[in-house]
């Protein structure tokens, strides 16, 4: 009976986790205080899947008397020796239980495998980047620290890694004044400072997994985000104390908005590859302050469908910044995230 | 970067430079520094098993030709970055992707008052968003 309680539970987690994750994604505190909110995400999505995978095996191995983990253990002997048959139950009550710890293993199996996946095609993709850069990009005095890219089109990213780059493209110096820029540098040293690549995976690997379900496409716009804005934050902890250049009168936060704000009027030419460079060099005309239209992406082909708006939040918030939360709300923050997890893992592990 | 990656770079500008397929001695002639036959061989096969370079049979030389154009190997590192599919497989952190249609007219009109309001001074930050629907402003918080 034990196993059923627990089976109850560890499902109420998992809808909870769900239903906490959409909460979470329509909340205004996280942009106050994105660190505290992204390990509240951590431990949500992490509690879910093992609750998830947890209930569906607890049902598996009902009526064993010694828990979850315990249950699994004695099925995985009884298999081992073939006994499995070998029930007092009636064969349906069984073939159910069999279905749920095979349904349950299954989930893991998946989750991981998408995990390991997600990891591998990371890694691949920065390899191919890195031979690229190396034939393709050249340094360039007006970005110190980072790889240049002869592209019309702005474009600005960092290839995280023990070998890290920053890449800008010649559009970008184009665009940005020298203050945008270091300040866009900034942003990407953060980055790679902090590693938020990791912090991405777990997601990028789950929306990957379940591309049509819409809470994880909602959790990973969300977490993108509040990374990003972590990275502006850190940004701009640490542009004051860089040298810059000394013709220009440095407000960070405003450099640093100016510089989204043209990115994202820039407009970016969604052609296939090899037509890039063509309509590129249109869309090189909308240079800095020139005031002209972004090129139009062909129909039906939204770059992004979730970025609506990201540009608008986090210039907002540079330029208003709303007051970080209190000590002790990020801290009862922490300790919810902690016990959340350690909660599933003991439900698991205790009989 | 080290020296073979610069070899590579070099041998891979003279292979984009022309039409038409390279024998190893045609590439050492066009290179700026001049190279050992073997080193270039060498470069060269790595080049052609990482898949930059193609080669063909020539009587009883190899002939080389780059597997895809320059700009077509920058359009490569650009769609990546700017993840035009919606994928980020990649896990590429990127500064910001451009908008298109409403949301970017109200971001080219807040770009324009921040150019405007250039000078630090008689400038609140409220005023700034003065322009901007108020959906797109954060709720001031206590």
């Amino acid at each position: 009976m034990g196993e059923l309680a627990d089976a109850t539970l560890l499902a109420a987690v998992a809808v909870g986790s769900v239903r906490c994750a959409s909460a979470l994604a329509g909340a205004s505190w996280p942009r106050r205080s994105p660190a505290a909110a992204i390990l509240l995400w951590q431990a949500l999505g992490l509690a879910g899947g093992l609750a998830a995978v947890g209930a569906l095996v607890a049902v598996g191995v009902n009526n064993e008397g010694t828990g979850v983990a315990g249950g699994v253990l004695i099925v995985g002997r009884r298999l081992a020796t073939g006994e499995l048959t070998s029930h007092q139950e009636p064969p349906l009550v069984t073939l159910a239980q069999i279905t749920c710890l095979a349904a349950g293993i299954s989930l893991l199996a998946i989750l991981w495998w998408v995990l390991v996946m997600a990891f591998a095609a990371v890694v691949q993709a920065r390899r191919r980047q890195r031979e690229l850069l190396a034939l393709l990009a050249h340094g360039d005095p007006k970005a110190p620290g980072a790889l240049v890219v002869d592209h019309p089109t702005a474009a600005a990213y960092c290839l995280p890694g023990i070998r890290s780059r920053i890449v800008v493209s010649v559009g970008t110096l184009d665009l940005l004044a020298p203050a945008e820029l270091v300040a866009v540098l900034e942003h990407e040293r953060a980055h790679l400072r902090a590693r938020h690549d990791l912090v991405l995976i777990p997601f990028t690997s789950l929306r990957r997994a379940f591309p049509r379900s819409r809470v994880i496409a909602q959790s990973y716009r969300t977490v993108a985000l509040l990374v990003e804005m972590m990275a502006d934050d850190h940004a701009l902890r640490a542009l004051p104390a860089r040298e810059l250049p000394t013709t220009v009168e440095l407000l960070p936060a405003r450099e640093l908005a100016k510089a989204l704000l043209r990115f994202g009027v820039a407009g970016t030419s969604c052609a296939p590859e090899g037509a890039l460079t063509v309509t590129g060099a249109a869309a090189a005309g909308a240079g800095r302050g020139s005031g002209q239209l972004p090129s139009a992406g062909p129909a039906g082909a939204s770059p992004s469908g979730g970025t609506e708006g990201e540009i608008t939040a986090r210039v907002s918030r540079l330029l208003e910044p709303p007051p970080p939360l209190p000590r002790f709300v990020q801290a009862g923050i922490v300790i919810a995230a902690a016990l959340l997890v350690s909660g599933v893992v003991l439900l698991l592990i205790m009989p | 970067m080290n020296r073979l990656g610069e070899l590579e770079r070099a041998i891979m500008e003279v292979l984009w430079r022309t039409d038409s397929a390279l024998t190893v001695r045609e590439v050492s002639i066009g290179l700026p520094q001049t190279l050992a036959h073997t080193t270039v061989m060498t470069v060269l096969d790595r080049l052609a098993k990482k898949g930059f370079a193609r080669r063909e049979r020539d009587g009883r030389a190899w002939r080389y030709r780059p597997a895809a154009t320059r700009d077509a190997y920058v359009a490569e590192l650009m769609l990546t970055a700017l993840d035009q599919t919606g994928d980020r497989s990649a896990a590429l952190a990127r500064f910001a992707q451009s908008v298109t249609g409403a949301e970017a007219d109200v971001l080219r009109e807040a770009l324009a008052h921040l150019d405007e309001h250039q000078q630090p001074e008689g400038d609140t930050g409220n005023g700034l968003w003065g322009n901007w629907p108020t959906r797109h402003c954060s709720p001031r918080l206590p």
